[in-house]
């Protein structure tokens, strides 16, 4: 008697299990279909499109003559600047908040603070620069104000991944440093950082991802979108050599170039857009690569 | 005073704990504490869980002021600088930098095994590139693991076994020239063969560095010590060398202690 009540008890559970693998299996081919036909509709219709002179010429009037070229130095300008600015003070903030600050009131403000603006519309982000960076200080619709936009948009992004990876760290090694004679600043520099570089490069580069494909807080702050001339180059035959006039040239960005492309009525144009999109998506997905490689490399030579 | 009895024919002093009390916040852990510690001897601090001897042997490297909300009272004084090491005007780096300490359980850093030992010289300036690698091999023959790790000193300190790992953290605290080591239960954490070459370690120790360690074991103690505390409820109950406190205890709790009645 109590025997068959057992088998009947495991093969209700087997079931149960059953039920649960199918239904997710089912949903993972729903997320994988979905993913391979935008992927399958950007390479069928812009692949072609995609050679040396779209990727070196300039936007055009004529689709088979436009190019990204502004688009793509534009992203890269904004870009650096972005990462000049977000990666320093992200992980310093998520040193501070996590190895030096006191854990009060005020530390739990802000870090409830930090995590909401993680989740602000981006658009509002680019209200705020416009309002602040444009108007205020007068830094107009530039590579500047774009880079610190975007800088302001991910910090939340890298202060949270810092403070995780760093947390990971068992407090028994703090203690082994600081036992020794250490200062916590000596600690955290050859310990904790190091430790923890993994977790906050994977951190970086997420947040990269996500600023190269803004568009919304970019258009806000007046971002042009077409753009038939490059900024200023940041290297000159002069003395001193090195020029910052390009932060206050304006510029594009391959999302805005897309998304100016794709409202045209032409359908050369929209060509030129899907092109446009599988560069954005090369670039991102090459770089999530790198994330999980860095990743992976960090975590291979550090086990607790 | 019974303490100080003790110390028999005024040997040289390495610490002397005056009237030594510790607050976590309100709650008072430690309470007028007496001890002297003779130079290069060994002393063992049990007691029951909770009473106290940990946070003792913590206020010897001043860890307690990592965590906020913690107070000393009283004198501890290192000899012979006779530097009171729990002042609040005496920076905790120095009293780490004269005491080290080796933990509960193993905790070498995820570097290589050169880089563990010789991470200590790093931090006290130590550029010379020859003394740091004498140094660190005769803190690694010292403990007993040269000729274990001398091929694979530049590969990851936790490819070691945990014994292995917790005598590369004993190096470690030893290539700086310590003048007291602090064990805080080093080896609950370890197999019995591993346990029996820790101790066998401490004993040889002792010879060159004074130890202080804390163990919830009593024949550890019994085999490693030159002078045992007993400890109960935050206060020094008896202290004594361990011969006699193992054998004649003069307090009732102690030898009700040792004697497996309680704790």
């Amino acid at each position: 008697m109590m025997v068959n009540n057992q088998k009947a008890e495991i093969k209700k559970s087997k079931n149960k299990e059953f039920i649960f693998l199918s239904v997710s299996l089912i949903l993972l081919a729903v997320l994988a279909i979905t993913f391979s036909a935008l992927v399958y509709d950007l390479v069928s219709n812009g692949l072609s499109r995609i050679d040396k002179s779209f990727m070196t010429s300039f936007p055009s009037r004529f689709a088979e003559k436009a190019g990204i070229l502004s688009a793509c130095v534009g992203s890269l300008a904004v870009m650096g600047v972005t990462c000049l600015l977000a990666i320093p003070i992200g992980i310093g903030a998520g040193i501070y908040l996590e190895e030096y600050a006191p854990k009060n009131f005020i530390t739990t403000i802000i870090e409830v603070s930090i995590s909401n603006l993680a989740g602000v519309p981006s658009i509002v982000y680019g209200l705020m620069a416009l309002g602040l960076f444009v108007q205020k200080f007068g830094f107009g619709a530039s590579i500047l104000t774009a880079g610190l936009t975007l800088s302001i948009l991910v910090l939340p992004i890298i202060i949270v991944t810092t403070r995780e990876a760093i947390r990971t760290i068992p407090n028994t090694i703090r203690e082994a440093a600081l036992a020794l004679g250490t200062t916590k600043w000596q600690m955290i520099w050859d310990h904790t950082l190091p430790y923890s570089m993994g977790g906050i490069l994977t951190g970086i580069i997420i947040a990269l991802s996500r600023a190269i494909g803004e568009t919304a807080p970019l258009i806000t702050i007046g971002a042009l979108t077409f753009i038939a001339f490059l900024p200023a180059s940041p290297i000159t035959s002069t003395f001193p050599f090195i020029s910052f006039q390009w932060l206050k040239d304006p510029f594009t960005v391959l999302p805005i170039q897309m998304f100016n492309w794709v409202s045209r009525p032409q359908e050369e144009f929209h060509v030129n857009a899907a092109a446009t999109g599988l560069v954005l998506v090369i670039v991102t997905i090459s770089m999530n690569i790198v994330a999980l490689t860095l990743r992976s490399h960090f975590r291979k030579k550090i086990k607790w | 005073m019974e303490n100080e009895n003790a110390i028999v024919n005024n040997k040289e002093l390495r610490l002397e704990v005056k009237n030594f009390n510790f607050y976590y916040g309100q709650v008072h852990a430690l309470k007028n504490i007496d001890l002297l510690i003779e130079r290069n001897k060994a002393v063992a601090l049990i007691g029951p869980s909770g009473c106290g001897k940990s946070t003792l042997l913590r206020s010897m490297n001043r860890m307690h002021d990592l965590y906020p909300g913690n107070r000393y009272e009283g004198e501890m004084i290192l000899y012979p600088e006779k530097l009171n090491i729990v002042s609040p005007k005496v920076d905790p780096l120095e009293v780490r930098m004269k005491i080290s300490m080796v933990f509960q359980k193993p905790n070498p850093f995820p570097k290589t095994i050169f880089e563990n030992v010789a991470y200590g010289l790093k931090i006290r300036g130590i550029k010379d590139k020859d003394l740091i690698a004498q140094k660190v091999q005769k803190s690694l023959e010292n403990v007993g693991l040269w000729n274990e790790v001398k091929n694979r000193l530049n590969q990851s300190a936790l490819g070691l076994s945990g014994g292995q790992q917790q005598r590369l953290c004993i190096a470690r605290a030893l290539a700086t020239d310590p003048e007291i080591i602090v064990f805080d239960e080093p080896t609950s954490a370890l197999d019995p063969i591993a346990t029996a070459k820790i101790e066998e370690l401490v004993n040889v120790l002792k010879k060159e560095v004074t130890i202080v360690i804390v163990t919830h074991n009593m024949q550890q103690a019994a085999r490693v010590s030159d002078y045992t505390a007993f400890m109960y409820m935050g206060e020094l109950i008896e202290f004594g060398e361990t011969k006699n406190i193992f054998t004649r205890p003069s307090k009732k709790l102690t030898e009700e202690y040792i004697t497996g009645h309680f704790g």
